[in-house]
This record gives C-alpha cells, structure tokens and sequence, in this order.
C-alpha cells in the first residue's frame, strides 16, 4: 500500500495557511476583535495619565509595545480552541505530515491576521502618543521582528492550555514572562532612535529571538498539543 | 561575640528592623513549607488507607453476598431433592 | 557507565532510597542551620560600609543561588520525563517547584530588606532583581498549570514543556534585563576563584549554605515521597508498605529553620 502521503510539505503548508485564513474571513470578529482592543488600550493612557506631550513621548514606545502584546495575548485563544473543539486538532496530529510544518502554518495564519494588522495600525498609534519622528522607523522595525516571535511564543502557551476550561487567564500568566525579553529590546531600540542613535543591536537580538523561535518553537508547540490532546 | 548587651542585639546597630524582617519572614515561610509539606505526607496516606478499608469492606460483603447465594441455591437444591423423592416413593407406591 | 542510575527509576526503589536519605538530612540540616545561623547572627562581624545589615547576606544570597540551582533541577527532572518517559521524573518535578518558589519568594523579601537601609528603596528594576522576579511568575506559572490538569500524568508533562521552554528563556531574560540597568553589586561568591571577603565571613556563609542544602533536600524527600505514594497507590508495593507501621516523617527534624 502506498503509504506516502498525497501532499508535498510545501502543498501541506500553504494549505494549512489558506485554511486558517479562510476561516478566519468568514469571522472577521476575530481579526477585527484584537485590532480595536490594541487601539482602545493605547488611547486608554493619554486619558489616564493626561496629554502632556513630553511624558507621552517618553512612554509611547512602551505603551504601544505593552498593548501589542496584550492583544496578541487575547487573540491567541483562537489558535487552536476550535480546532481543538470540533476534534480537526487531533486529525492534523495525526496526520502523515510532520506536525511542526502544520503547526509553522498555523502560526504564520496567526501573524498574518493579528501581527500585520497591528504593524500597519502602530504608526497611526504613535501619531496619537506624540512618538519623536526619529523612531518610527524603529518602531515599525521592531513591531515587524517582533510581532512573529510574540505569536510563536504565544503558541506554546496556548497549546499547553488548550485542553483547560478557563484557560485563559492561566495563558496570561505563563505567556508574559517569555514576552519580556522582546518588549525590553525593542522598547530600547525605539527609545535609542529616538536619541538618533545607532539600534542595530537591539534589532539583532530580536531578529535572533525571532530565528531561535522560528525553528524552536514548533517543536514546543507540536509536544505541548500532544500533550494536550491525549 | 559582636554584641555587648541583649538590647544591642536587637537593636543590630540601628537595621534591628531589617535584619529582623528578613531572618523572620525567612523563618516563617520555611516553617510553612515544612508543616504543608509533612501535612500533604500524611493525609495522603490517609486517603490511601481510607481507600484500602473501602475496598476491603466492599470485598468482603461480595463475598458473603455469594456465600448466601451459594447456600440458597444448595438449599433449593436440597427441598427439589426431597420433592423428587416423595413423588418418586408417591409413584411407587401407586 | 550509568547502568547504577537504573535501579532508581523503579518508585519503590527510589522511595525507599529517600527514606534512608532524610533522617541523614534532617539531622544535618537542624546542625548546620542552628550552628551557620547563630554564627552568622552573633558571632561574624558587621560589615566595614554596611554595618549590621550585612546580616542578612547569609539568608539573601544562599536563598537567590538556590532559587536558580533548584529551577535547574527541575529542568533536569523535566527532561528526563520527556526523554525517557520516567514518571517518576515528573513526580520529582512537581515536588521541588514550591520548595523553588519559597526560596525565591525568600531571596525577593529578604533582598529587598536588605535594600532599603542600604540603596533607600524597597525595589529596584535592575537586572538581577527583575530576572528574580520573573523566575518567581515562571515557578508560579509551572505550579499554576500542573494544578490545571485532573491527570496527573498529562499534568506533570505539560509542566515539563513549559519548564524547558523557561529554562531556555530564563538565561536570555537574565541578558536582556542585564542590558537595561544595573545597580546590583556583582557577585562576591564566585566558584572559581577566591571569594572577595573575609574568612570571617565566609565561613558562617558557607555553614549556612550547606543548611539550606540539607534542608532543601529533606523537604523535597519528603514532597517527592508524597508524590510518589500517590501516583503509585494502586501498587502491591504501597498496599504492603501502608499495612506495616511505618515511621513516615522523620522525628530527628526539630529543627524547623
């Protein structure tokens, strides 16, 4: 019997991405959910904290950083509950194609729908925290490393939890502390193009935490679903 | 010795506060961790030989509960016995 | 060269072997403890700058090192149940991470005790207090998702994942915060070379050290026994041993530092 599987990885891949993405359109709640928290949160602190220009200036880098990550946070739930729900989890474990390139494609789906729409929505953003125009270079930089690393951290999390009822909270707190090495290094990137100096090395380090994820994490993810799903 | 008087020992040179805050916080929380974790010890023990009475009574009342039906089903036995014979010696003796 | 490690991944075999190692514990952690603890109260000198407060050295420092080496273990522990399916692995695991978050909770407030008289202030975000703090939320969230899970087989190796997933993260934590402030002093214990203090102060250091070695390892005995009793209650083995009287917590601990 032939037992190689009908799909090339790439044709695996790519599918698992259209997939994801499809669905996705057909609840357009779901991308536009987290979008409108990112913006709400962040004009959340010129009200709580007072409009002065100069202190907004100075948090900006961190407030929209802090808001991003909260949001990826809210949408990570999507990633896996309702495949997880309606048992297609499961049928991706155990099908002949290795669950890393499956999971890979999950958590591109995932970056595509909540990464890029926040990269595009920051500068507007920083516009509104009165960011100093030397950094928003960095600022569109760093969202643009960074953003991928937070969905593939996020996803370990939430393929650990997915089987917990009330997971959510519990994510929280097992999520953000992986978070804070990308939200220290670029907070300090954009807070040193600001001082118009050189950033490169923070962007290094949160291209190389994107890279060591990239190839890391599947594996995490993948034994954390079967794990989850026994 | 570093201290000349009690007093002076407690006082630890003006961080008595300090010094006393860390050793007894520190000293508080280990205690907890002990008397949680030898009182985690023995209660599962307890559960453990609670289970273990449990089992041993249910065990124990199956097996007289098929003690019992064994004797009902011999003592039919024994009144069918005893029906067949009378009706055998009844045949006979018509 | 390991075959002498594989009698011990039988429960009953390392049950048994811990219960021989903790009175031995006990007995030295209640020695070293009372003998470092009084030295370092009563007899070592205050500190030339810091006077005094330098008392609390001999809590803080033994405490935050311990944090770090026990998160370790558990690491190690972690590994070994993913890699060769050792559920007594996972049992040891989950017995050693409260004992972690004790130490850090201990390294954290006695830290920041030891702070306020001598930097004013209670907290600080330098480097190493925050990698601290942070290891603290990654003990708590281990604890937090292992009580998440009804089985405890499924539950011990989720926690495994997430403790090797914080093990790698934690070094990179540690130089991330490390590049943003530092105020901390830089470490005057090191393990190769000389230490830079006094003899006088480093011998109370040391006795006490190995106090919190021993003390730390009669309570994860006794949690890892815990944990095995309950994961194996189902075994002839546990029947038996329940069924005899048996002395199950040591007397020897009178101690209770």
């Amino acid at each position: 019997m032939n037992n190689t599987p009908s799909l090339s990885y790439k044709a695996a891949f790519l599918l698992i991405i259209k997939r994801d993405l499809t669905i996705a359109f057909r609840h357009r709640d779901d991308i536009l959910n987290p979008l409108l928290f990112f913006v709400i949160v962040v004009t959340l602190f010129p009200l709580g904290i007072g409009p002065e220009s100069t202190t907004l200036s100075r948090i900006a880098p961190g407030i929209i950083w802090v808001a991003a990550l909260l949001s990826t946070l809210l949408s990570l739930d999507r990633l896996f509950k309702s495949d997880h729900n309606d048992g297609s989890l499961e049928q991706m474990l155990l099908s002949p194609h290795p669950v890393f390139i499956l999971v890979l494609g999950k958590i591109i789906a995932h970056w595509l729908l909540t990464g890029l729409p926040l990269i595009l929505v920051a500068p507007l953003l920083a516009v509104l925290l009165h960011l100093n125009e030397n950094s928003y270079g960095a600022l569109m930089l760093t969202l643009l490393l960074g953003t991928p690393v937070l969905s593939l951290l996020g996803a370990i999390g939430v393929a650990l939890t997915v089987g917990i009822k009330k997971g959510g909270v519990l994510l929280s707190l097992l999520v953000l502390p992986l978070y804070i090495p990308v939200l220290i290094f670029a907070t300090s990137a954009i807070d040193t193009a600001a001082m118009n100096l050189p950033y490169s090395g923070q962007l290094a380090i949160i291209a190389a935490l994107l890279f060591g994820s990239l190839t890391l994490a599947p594996f995490a993810v993948s034994a954390a679903l079967k794990v989850s799903t026994n | 010795m570093q201290f000349d008087s009690i007093s002076d020992f407690l006082e630890m040179g003006g961080y008595g506060f300090y010094v006393w805050l860390s050793y007894g916080v520190s000293a508080l929380l280990l205690i907890i961790l002990v008397i949680a974790s030898n009182n985690q010890h023995k209660v599962v023990i307890e559960r453990i030989l609670a289970r273990q009475k449990r089992e041993k009574r249910l065990r124990l009342a199956a097996e007289q509960q098929n003690q019992q039906q064994v004797q009902n089903t011999s003592s039919v036995n024994q009144s069918e016995d005893e029906i067949k014979n009378i009706n055998d010696s009844n045949e006979v003796s018509s | 060269m390991w075959k002498w490690l594989h009698p011990y991944a039988n429960p009953e075999v390392s049950f048994h072997f811990t219960g021989k190692l903790m009175p031995w514990f006990s007995v030295l952690a209640a020695i070293f403890l009372s003998v470092g603890l009084v030295w370092a109260l009563v007899f070592a000198p205050a500190d030339y700058q810091q006077g005094e407060s330098f008392r609390i050295f001999y809590i803080h420092v033994p405490a935050a090192m311990f944090s770090m080496s026990i998160y370790f273990a558990m690491a190690i522990a972690a590994f070994c149940s993913l890699v060769w399916q050792l559920k007594l692995s996972d049992a040891a695991a989950s017995a050693m991470a409260p004992v972690g978050a004790t130490f850090t909770a201990i390294a954290l407030i006695t830290g920041a005790a030891w702070g306020k008289p001598m930097w004013g202030t209670w907290w600080i975000w330098d480097a190493r207090l925050t990698s601290e703090l942070i290891l603290l939320f990654l003990y708590l969230g281990v604890m937090a998702l292992h009580n998440a899970f009804e089985d405890k087989n499924v539950a011990g190796k989720a926690a495994g994942i997430l403790t090797l997933v914080g093990s790698i993260n934690l070094p990179i934590i540690k130089y991330s915060v490390e590049w943003w402030n530092t105020l901390h002093q830089g470490a005057t214990v090191s393990k190769l070379g000389k230490p830079s203090m006094t003899a006088e102060m480093f011998w109370p250091f040391l006795i006490c050290f190995l106090g919190f070695a021993f003390l730390i390892s009669t309570i994860i005995c006794i949690r890892f026994r815990t944990e095995l009793l309950s994961r194996n209650s189902m075994r002839p083995w546990v029947k038996k041993l329940l069924l005899s009287p048996e002395k199950l917590v040591p007397s020897s601990l009178s101690g209770d530092k």
